[in-house]
């Protein structure tokens, strides 16, 4: 579904991403790990294409298609979605409004007609029970005055509704307390299933112990250092990052 | 994509090519301001001599004014001799069919949900009879007649209601209020004129979409509204159609008159031609609107979407004169390349227990400069007065300007004024974030304007409402990356 060959990308300039390989295939869980500017959300914006993240070198296919060849409204509505770090607010917005011109617009694009408001509604009133989100929310502007917590759960929300083939969650566990936390990993794993991909950025294993991955990467210095299974998360967990410092130091002056 | 600049700019121009100023009979006034430009007007429009009389005392009080000085931009230079104060109303050469128009036009037109056969008239094609816009204002009008109501060009009132003119010309906006209200006095072309009388709720939005016989009014048009007891109007003025106009200055008069329990909405979508990018040829709105809430309980309500115009400098006020009497405002006023707009409210509260509220919502883009400056004056009488003013800015943009002029008034001490105001900027951020749903970036920049001047744009009757949302989507087109 995705792959990530030899992905390199700087911001303002400087060197973030320096070689990055990465495959992704349907229905897979992968955890992206790492210490604090390691470059794992940058990883996911170079993938949304945000706008002042440039490639300078490798390419990556989504598929089939080069994915850097791709507007940012194309990326999505090809099926990549991006759970946000820090979800934004946009007053006066009705989330509901938001959520049907995002889902017009992308039918649009595969040639299929808007769906009508009884058949949206519908749409809405499962989603929002399959992920236990508050239904009060969905009138309320897009995002404004929501805790923390809620934004979050928007993020699941809007997941489930739009429906992507590969979901990046961008530190989705951050700034959740332990019952939010549950809250918005059954509703992930309620939405795991053989036709979808996912990549799950999280800087601590407490995620993991709710959402099981199939792969875990660490990322180190722009690159992927170490890959593993669930087993390594756990690792990491107990022995910090250090060591793994260490090992590619010794790698690199070798 | 072509930005709404270039779309405007094209329909203005091609305006000409269909010869809107081509074949037409005119008599034109000398060019000048004098005294004998005015009786020469008056005497055109066949006047009574009290008309007469009212616009020389106009013309007087204008000879001893000058231009302000405090607004926020600089004043255009004006040469008011250069004029040329009175030209016959013109006859627009009429098409065969739609398909003769600019089809650059008709896809503005498309793009704002224009019903067809208002697109027809706007284009100046030759309405189908079934359909006519003249049989449906007929209808409407023999409606309104069986109410009492009166609904007619203000050349039309003078002659046929003299006593109700007379009665209430001048005395919410007088002749000597302003320089430009002094200019409307003496020299003023036509506008409309309504009354409803006591007890009349109006089943419908009064428009001037329906008031053919004032088409074609010209730049110093006259507006006057009376709604006598217990009665209610909700008036339109305007249309989201790019409008040009070869008169570069507007100097237009509304005034209104709300009597006991009366109430008046009055709603304007303003989007005269803003000139080109650099601000050249546009249309100077210099306007003159204010009501009066005269009986107690009584209400009146301004609503403004402002997206044209090079410089756009009004305030419509409202004096809460009855007790109990209520004044509101909302604005929505968008400015971009090098477009200016000085606009807010004055809200006088003299009677006790006046409320007002005020809403004021100015977006800038490009290079352009959007000032929100309000009074809110509580008199001493004015006991428990209230007023709420909230006016936010949102940029677009590095260099564009948002300014706010407050003035607040007490002379109660039992009054309460509120202020907020806040300056926001659209976002990378938020863009990215729609994008990220599939949302392109003007549609993006659309969403999140329209979410930004929802308060507002709630206030307009519905249909202008959904007209009101596709203008400022289409006015921004471009103004973003």
């Amino acid at each position: 579904m995705l792959t990530i060959k030899n992905l390199h990308a700087e911001v303002d300039g400087k060197k973030i991403l320096k070689g990055i390989n990465l495959e992704i295939r349907k229905g897979e869980m992968h955890a992206i790990m790492g210490p604090n500017g390691s470059g794992k959300s940058s990883l996911s914006s170079v993938l949304a294409g945000r706008e002042n993240y440039t490639v300078t070198e490798g390419e990556v296919i989504f598929e089939g298609k080069n994915l850097l060849d791709l507007s940012p409204e194309d990326r999505a509505r090809e099926g990549l979605f991006l759970a946000f770090q820090y979800p934004v607010e946009i007053p006066g917005v009705s989330n509901l409004h938001f959520l049907k011109t995002a889902l017009n617009e992308i039918r649009t694009y595969h040639n299929l007609p808007p769906l009508e408001s009884k058949e949206f509604l519908k749409l809405t009133k499962e989603k929002q029970q399959l992920v236990d989100f508050n239904a009060n929310l969905m009138n309320r502007s897009l995002n404004e005055g929501f805790s923390g917590g809620e934004k979050k759960r928007n993020e699941v929300f809007q997941l489930a509704m739009l429906d992507p083939k590969l979901a990046i969650l961008d530190e989705t566990d951050s700034g959740l307390d332990i019952d939010a936390l549950r809250i918005v990993a059954a509703g992930v794993n309620k939405l795991r299933n053989a036709d979808k991909a996912f990549m799950v950025i999280t800087h601590y294993q407490r995620l993991l112990e709710y959402i099981v991955p199939d792969f875990v990467h660490v990322l180190y210095n722009g690159q992927i250092v170490k890959t593993g299974t669930k087993e390594l998360a756990l690792e990491l967990e107990e022995k910090g990052y250090d060591w793994l410092k260490e090992e590619v130091h010794q790698k690199e002056s070798v | 994509m072509r930005n709404s600049n270039e779309i405007i700019d094209d329909i203005a121009n091609r305006e000409y090519e269909f010869g809107f100023t081509t074949d037409i009979e005119m008599e034109m006034a000398p060019v000048g301001l004098n005294e004998d430009t005015i009786r020469f007007i008056s005497a055109k429009k066949e006047e009574p001599e009290w008309m007469l009389e009212w616009r020389l005392k106009g013309f007087q009080a204008f000879k001893k004014m000058q231009f302000p000085k405090w607004q926020h931009f600089e004043m255009p230079e004006l040469d008011l001799q250069k004029l040329s104060y009175y030209a016959a109303p013109k006859k627009k050469k009429q098409l065969g069919s739609l398909d003769e128009v600019d089809p650059e036009l008709l896809a503005t037109f498309e793009k704002l949900g224009i019903p067809i056969n208002e697109q027809k008239a706007l284009a100046g094609v030759a309405v189908d009879v079934v359909f006519d816009s003249v049989s449906v204002a007929t209808t409407f009008k023999a409606k309104l007649q069986e109410l009492g109501i009166i609904f007619c060009s203000f050349g039309e009132a003078v002659r046929n209601h003299p006593d109700l003119v007379k009665k209430y010309l001048g005395t919410v906006v007088p002749h000597s209020d302003n320089i430009f209200a002094a200019l409307n006095a003496a020299v003023f072309s036509d506008g409309s004129f309504v009354y409803i009388p006591k007890g009349v709720r109006c089943p419908m939005e009064l428009s001037t979409y329906f008031r053919i016989n004032a088409e074609n009014t010209g730049q110093f048009e006259r507006t006057l509204i009376i709604a006598d007891d217990n009665s209610y109007v909700s008036y339109l003025e305007g249309c989201t159609a790019p409008r040009r106009d070869e008169n570069q200055l507007h100097a237009a008069v509304v005034e209104l008159v709300a009597m006991d329990h009366a109430e008046i909405k009055y709603s304007t979508v303003q989007n005269w031609y803003p000139g080109d990018k650099d601000g050249n040829g546009g249309i100077y709105n210099f306007v003159t609107k204010r009501g009066i809430c005269k009986g107690k309980s009584s209400k009146i309500s301004w609503t403004q979407v402002e997206t044209g115009s090079a410089i756009t400098w009004k305030y419509p006020s409202v004096i809460l004169q009855g007790d109990d009497a209520e004044g509101e405002f909302y604005s929505v006023a968008v400015t971009r390349n090098k477009q200016i707009a000085d606009t807010g409210t004055k809200i006088y509260h003299l009677g006790r227990n006046t409320r007002s509220r005020i809403i004021s919502k100015g977006i800038s883009a490009g290079l352009s400069d959007n000032t929100y400056r309000g009074l809110v004056q509580v008199g001493p009488r004015a006991a428990n007065a209230r007023n709420f003013t909230q006016c936010d800015s949102l940029l677009i943009g590095d260099r564009c300007g948002a300014h706010t002029f407050p003035y607040i008034e007490s002379r109660n001490s039992t009054a309460t004024v509120e202020h907020e105001a806040t300056t926001s900027k659209i976002g990378e951020d938020q863009i990215f974030y729609l994008n990220q749903r599939g949302i392109e970036t003007e549609k993006a920049v659309a969403l999140i304007v329209n979410g930004y001047a929802q308060e507002v744009l709630n206030q307009l009757p519905m249909e202008f409402a959904v007209e009101a949302r596709k203008l400022l989507s289409i006015t921004l087109e471009g103004s973003v990356g």
